[in-house]
């Protein structure tokens, strides 16, 4: 295909990617070294205050905002270089706080930016494992049922997949509410009072779980579809030789699937880093928070209407540069394979 | 096939069992927590939040209050719900094949999946509760058989009926069809064109092009939305400038007066979510394009097409299924979109998935807190449905892009 045409294929598409993808980015930078100000102007204000014979007034000059024609206050942006930055990272407080003698992890819990960090590393690292664990052994054991039963196992493993995420972390975290089912299964269980969405440790597990919950079907299916080209001669001869069924597993098959599990990985990588509907879902923001809900929640306005552009798109720059460190790999390994073809 | 009786597939049956156990046990945590809210949004407050399970399986309470279900309502919706489900299943694709004009078979499936939706619904929340009375009311009186049509379980519509007709939430579901119809239209569209260009251009621009477009796919959502939220809220004066332009001025003021303020409207989320969306639908276009041998379209330029004569005439009758895949996974990134949507749409404009929190956060009441339930029971069942009609397509799409590399 000559360049041109080439080009005109892929206009339309290019075109939206470059508008709604490459220019926001130019624009977050931008916008994270700025401020919105309102305007001030000094006025002379005279203040009355009733009295007999005349009322008593006296003159003052005050800061007044100013304001258009509709009578919203006039805005103006102001270049005010790292400041966003400064205010998300808090170093002063920081370092403050260790030099008073207190902990990293104290000190770290203080500031949102590193609490939503730490969290979404935290939450990124243990679902991993867990998601890869989960859909490869779903996989294994249905590769070993009868072909007919396969149809509705799948049909049924797809649901946790296919629901809104934020659906789904509502499900769970209704189970688990004061009066929810799971609730008083465990508080019998127990045997004493227990209430999993009032601790930071529970809800932090219980969405771990829920997002292990969401994304195994995934893996499920990709490992599944992985073990349907794997070669029977190859595992007859490992069984001839000699190797007991964990052996296969360990030297045919995980050798097999090697390629989809670091493909399924990298994706989840991705995508637990971009955590975000769960604590919508949970309602967890009291306890724990993630980085792109950190972005999210400056967006929103505040009680006087207000939305924290310049902080937000700091969150967002920080974020941004946290996940170039994570894609690196894999950007890496697509070069290359792309490039063998 | 021989090979599934060869060596490796003779498993003790211990093994056997502990095998089928663990699949059990998986089915139900995987089906459960939705099984329970489904079961909880048709009881009365007092069963749907007992500490007893069984309380709110059979429901007594919401029976007492003169709401249930006799075991003949019960058989007769099962078998109503199935047929429902299979004329959907069969018919889909028959009916999008005669709807198709113009040879557009996108136009087809839209149409029919409109018009499927549309007779399902009339069907199930139209036609089945009076059939449901007519039923009861012919069976009561025979002897023997009269109990059958006496309620033994309790439910209840009501919260439904708050929700969707109460509150407004059909507003809410019409946005997120306009949203998620848009987003499927433009996204596929764009998509396509891509697609086919990047599977069959090995150039390094490509390349260079696909990769950029991978690293796109990895950036989160907030980032992008905080760069467009303060163009959108102001963009009524920044696109002033267009509109006072000589010759461009006067012909965009052909179609509105004054520049929109894009904050709000659906389509600015629209277009918002199509270029989230372009790098997935690309690389996955693309790898579908790739298993479409270019000797067809080279066949087509030989007899004297144009290379879009070529793409429209030869290559994308064939490739229906590999867009019909690509746009499932368009329509669940729009549908289940959260963060966009509350970010960019105001109140009167928002969809189902970021209204849902009006009721959530509330909570004040335990009529609350199961109307809440309902609501996202029903966001849940179009995603029921759309898994039953799609569940090949799915598996099909999630495996095009790992198991090829």
């Amino acid at each position: 295909m000559k360049t041109r045409t080439f080009a005109a294929f892929v206009a339309p598409s290019l075109a939206m990617m470059l508008l709604f993808i490459a220019l926001p980015l130019v624009s977050v930078l931008l916008q994270s070294t700025e401020n919105t100000r309102r305007i001030f102007k000094e006025e002379l204000v005279e203040r009355c205050t009733p009295g007999f014979p005349a009322p008593t007034c006296e003159k003052e000059r005050r800061q007044m905002p100013v304001m258009d024609a509709s009578g919203n206050p006039v805005t103006e942006r102001v270049f005010v270089g790292l400041e966003n930055f400064r205010t998300l990272l808090k170093t002063e407080q920081i370092a403050g706080m260790i030099a008073e003698g207190r902990s990293l992890w104290q000190a770290i819990s203080a500031v949102d930016f590193y609490r939503a960090l730490a969290f979404t590393l935290i939450f990124t690292f243990i679902t991993l494992p867990l998601v890869i664990g989960v859909g490869l052994a779903i996989a294994i054991a249905l590769n070993a049922t009868v072909q007919a039963i396969r149809g509705p196992i799948i049909f049924i493993s797809l649901l946790p997949f296919i629901i809104t995420p934020v659906i789904g972390a509502l499900s769970i975290r209704w189970l688990f509410t004061g009066d929810g089912l799971m609730t008083a299964a465990l508080r019998h269980l127990v045997g004493q009072d227990v209430s999993p969405l009032s601790n930071s440790w529970s809800i932090a597990l219980l969405m771990m779980l829920y997002r292990v919950w969401h994304v195994a079907p995934f893996a499920f299916v990709i490992f599944y579809a992985g073990l349907q080209t794997l070669d029977n001669d190859t595992v007859d001869a490992s069984v001839v030789d000699g190797a007991s069924r964990f052996e296969r597993l360990r030297y045919v098959v995980l050798p097999h699937l090697a390629p989809l599990i670091l493909f399924v990985a990298l994706i989840h990588l991705m995508d637990a880093y971009r955590m975000f509907d769960e604590v919508v879902g949970f309602a967890s923001q009291a306890y724990v928070i993630s980085l792109q809900w950190l972005t999210f929640e400056l967006l929103m306005p505040d009680n006087t209407g207000n939305r924290a552009i310049g902080r937000a798109s700091a969150s967002a720059v920080l974020t941004m540069i946290g996940i170039v460190i994570l894609l690196v790999p894999l950007i890496r390994r697509t070069w290359r394979d792309q490039k063998g073809r | 096939m021989i090979s599934q009786s060869s060596l490796a597939r003779r498993v003790p049956f211990s093994l056997r069992a502990l095998t089928l156990g663990f699949l059990a046990l998986w089915i139900v945590i995987a089906l459960f927590p939705l099984l329970w809210i489904t079961v909880m949004s048709f009881r009365l407050p007092v069963d749907a939040l007992a500490s007893n399970p069984l309380t709110v399986l059979l429901g007594p309470r919401t029976l007492a209050a003169g709401e249930g279900l006799s075991i003949l309502d019960a058989l007769l919706s099962v078998a109503v719900f199935f047929a429902v489900v299979r004329v959907i299943a069969r018919q889909a694709s028959p009916l999008a094949a005669r709807l198709s004009l113009a040879e557009s078979p996108a136009l087809g499936w839209l149409l029919s999946g409109a018009l499927l939706g549309i007779a399902a619904l009339v069907v199930l929340a139209g036609l089945l509760p009076p059939a449901l009375r007519l039923a009861a009311w012919l069976v009561r009186p025979i002897p023997g058989v009269g109990m059958l049509a006496e309620p033994v379980i309790g439910f209840t519509a009501r919260h439904y009926v708050a929700v969707w007709a109460g509150h407004g939430f059909w507003r809410n579901f019409v946005n997120s069809l306009t949203v998620t119809a848009g987003v499927v239209t433009i996204s596929l569209t764009f998509g396509t064109l891509a697609g086919y260009a990047f599977a069959r251009n090995g150039s390094r621009l490509a390349f260079f092009l696909l990769i950029a477009a991978l690293i796109f796919r990895a950036l989160p959502n907030s980032t992008l939305v905080a760069g467009y939220l303060p163009f959108f809220v102001r963009s009524r004066e920044l696109l002033q400038p267009l509109w006072d332009a000589p010759v461009l001025g006067s012909v965009l003021s052909l179609f509105a007066e004054h520049p929109p303020t894009l904050y709000g409207k659906p389509i600015a989320v629209i277009a918002a979510l199509v270029a989230i969306n372009q790098p997935f639908t690309i690389w996955m276009l693309r790898s579908f394009f790739q298993t479409v041998p270019s000797e067809l379209d080279e066949a087509a330029r030989v007899d004297g097409c144009s290379h879009f004569g070529a793409f429209r005439r030869v290559i994308m009758p064939v490739m229906w299924p590999g867009v019909i895949t690509t746009g499932l996974f368009s329509f669940l990134l729009a549908y289940n979109d959260y963060l966009v949507c509350a970010l960019l749409l105001d109140a009167q404009s928002q969809t189902m998935v970021p209204a849902i929190s009006q009721f959530f956060n509330r909570e004040t009441t335990s009529t609350d807190q199961i109307e809440a339930i309902a609501a996202a029971v029903s966001i849940t069942a179009p995603l029921f449905l759309l898994v039953m009609v799609f569940q090949k397509q799915i598996v099909s799409g999630l495996t095009a892009g790992a198991v090829k590399g």
